[in-house]
């Protein structure tokens, strides 16, 4: 079950969600899997199978969510400022040169604008810990790339949508590369085992190669 | 109190219900591809629903069991011998130590599940013991199992697998042989395709508006068919090539197991059980979750149509699959408190 609460990437709308979220996860609903607040919108995934779902589950969730709402307070972000190393060379920044043509934006300013931009976590999904980071210089803005590729190295950072996202794991992805981040992204022994959490602040350091290594 | 992997077979891996609660950090919920037979395989040997059992896919593993334990093998059928003799599938079977299940290709179905009495006792990583590979973690070491893998059981299962088979209605010797015994009946597979293409029921998805007519009508006439590329996270379908009727981007939001996305090649992609949490790539369609396991039965250059229904259909397949499930497993709660 989804519901959407806007179209576009908006800071207020999704501060508003984690609140929402929060609230949701605070009902303690046994057949309630997973609340996922998302860019604008907020999932609940519910066991399917499960003996006490009501009958009407779609019903059941449009008066949840306005008495979580009611009951949700006001989230003021995270108040963390996560410091992400990334190194932008060529050999790692695999799209950079694809970005540069269809932006216009010369390499060395592409990487420039991608470490300054006011990055600011939305969003964790895809695969564990992979954060989406609204903010991004509006010149570097590129679409999706058209076939996703089927492995993305670990610790990519890419671009699509006005976004940055951090892959944690070699998965497929869709988005284009510009650089890589030595750090774990998620590590399941770790508490909390994912770096970034929505209403992150996110501070970009550029590296070179040598940084990368040492920080492996 | 251990089983041990001769030879490991094509993907075999240790999946359990899932690892949930965690969707909002990007925690993937893996579990078993196919979750009935899992419960069936679990409620055969007395387990609870959701123990963790071994997923198996195409090509079967080489196990001895190193003491007396109670399984049994649900899910695809295959080419498997226990102690040499062809294995009793869908019931349960009391193994001696030393018994050696030769499991080989699957001739119906492509993922089986084989449970043992109280379930296989690896550290739950994040509240489950579900592999998940790309992550490489849950499970044994996050990976597939390798030829020379042990993997731990409860302490007492000989005692607890003697006590459980003894409370069982119809026992009988299994081929003569002494270290294998069974029961004259068995549950029944609820999950295999009779014959393909098999029919899938889905809902329009959020996004279908967002095709063209003729991919509309397509989506739902044509014969698709899994590619061999196809994984626990995602089955790729090969078929007629689904066009936007306004091309431009969605932001990326939560995807479901059994969510059919279309990436702008416009080929369909169905979310399966390692699926990502988010994703955006128009959402095609949504298939009932009630026929999730058995296009997850599908192996690569299977064929499958889809069929619409309505949400409130979709909730019908889910309550008479649940009724399905629970009558053969009542019988054998039975069986068990006996």
């Amino acid at each position: 079950m989804y519901a959407e609460f806007g179209t576009t990437l908006d800071l207020e709308t999704n501060q508003s969600l984690q609140a929402l979220a929060a609230a949701l996860r605070a009902r303690s609903l046994p057949w309630v899997r997973d609340v996922v607040p998302a860019l604008c919108g907020i999932a609940v995934h519910f066991d399917p199978f499960h003996p006490e779902l009501p009958a009407s589950v779609l019903e059941y969730f449009q008066v949840l969510i306005e008495e979580a709402f009611k009951s949700a307070s006001k989230f003021e972000g995270s108040g963390r400022i996560v410091e992400v190393p990334v190194c932008y060379d060529l050999e790692f920044g695999l799209d950079l040169k694809e970005i540069a043509e269809k932006t216009s934006v010369p390499l060395e300013e592409i990487r420039k604008r991608h470490a300054k931009s006011e990055h600011h976590v939305l969003m964790v999904g895809f695969s564990p810990g992979q954060p989406y980071i609204g903010g991004l210089d509006p010149k570097l803005s590129v679409p999706r790339r058209p076939t996703p590729r089927t492995v993305m190295p670990a610790g990519s950072v890419a671009i699509a949508n006005a976004q940055t996202a951090v892959y944690p794991y070699e998965t497929p992805g869709g988005w284009s590369i510009v650089g890589r981040t030595p750090l774990r992204v998620f590590d399941p022994a770790r508490e909390p085992a994912s770096l970034f959490a929505p209403g992150d602040r996110v501070r970009i350091i550029a590296i070179d190669k040598k940084e990368f290594e040492s920080l492996l | 109190m251990t089983l041990r992997i001769l030879r490991p077979g094509l993907l075999t891996t240790v999946q359990d219900r899932g690892r949930f609660g965690l969707q909002h950090l990007g925690v993937v919920p893996c579990g078993a591809m196919d979750p009935v037979a899992l419960e069936l395989a679990n409620g055969l040997v007395g387990n609870r629903r959701d123990e963790a059992v071994l997923e198996i896919t195409v090509l079967g593993p080489e196990i001895v069991f190193e003491s007396d334990t109670l399984v049994a093998l649900c899910g695809a059928e295959m080419e498997a011998r226990l102690g040499g003799m062809p294995m009793p599938a869908n019931r349960p079977v009391l193994v001696a130590t030393g018994t050696v299940l030769n499991a080989r290709r699957t001739t119906l179905g492509s993922r089986a599940y084989l449970a043992v009495a109280g379930g296989i006792q690896l550290e739950p990583v994040l509240g489950s013991r579900s592999t998940y590979l790309p992550a490489k973690f849950g499970g044994l070491q996050g990976r597939a199992l390798r030829a020379g893998d042990v993997l731990p059981l409860v302490e007492n299962v000989a005692a607890l697998s003697a006590k459980r088979y003894e409370s069982l209605r119809n026992k009988k010797d299994f081929a003569g042989l002494r270290t294998v015994r069974t029961v004259s009946w068995s549950a029944p597979a609820l999950t295999l395709p009779a014959r393909e293409p098999i029919v899938i029921h889905a809902m329009e998805g959020r996004h279908h508006g967002l095709f063209d007519a003729a991919a509309r009508r397509a989506f739902f006439d044509a014969t698709w068919k899994v590619t061999p590329d196809s994984n626990r996270m995602g089955f790729r379908l090969s078929g007629p090539v689904l066009a936007r009727s306004e091309a431009g981007e969605i932001l990326s939001e939560p995807a479901c197991l059994g969510t059919v996305q279309v990436p702008a090649n416009g080929l369909p992609i169905a979310l399966m059980a390692d699926h990502q949490t988010t994703g955006g790539y128009p959402k095609m369609a949504e298939i009932a979750a009630a026929d999730v396991p058995r296009l997850a039965q599908l192996a690569p250059g299977g064929s499958v149509q889809f069929a619409r229904c309505t949400l409130e259909q979709a909730g019908e397949l889910r309550r008479v699959l649940r009724q399905r499930v629970d009558s053969a497993l009542r019988s054998l709660a039975w069986d068990f408190r006996k």
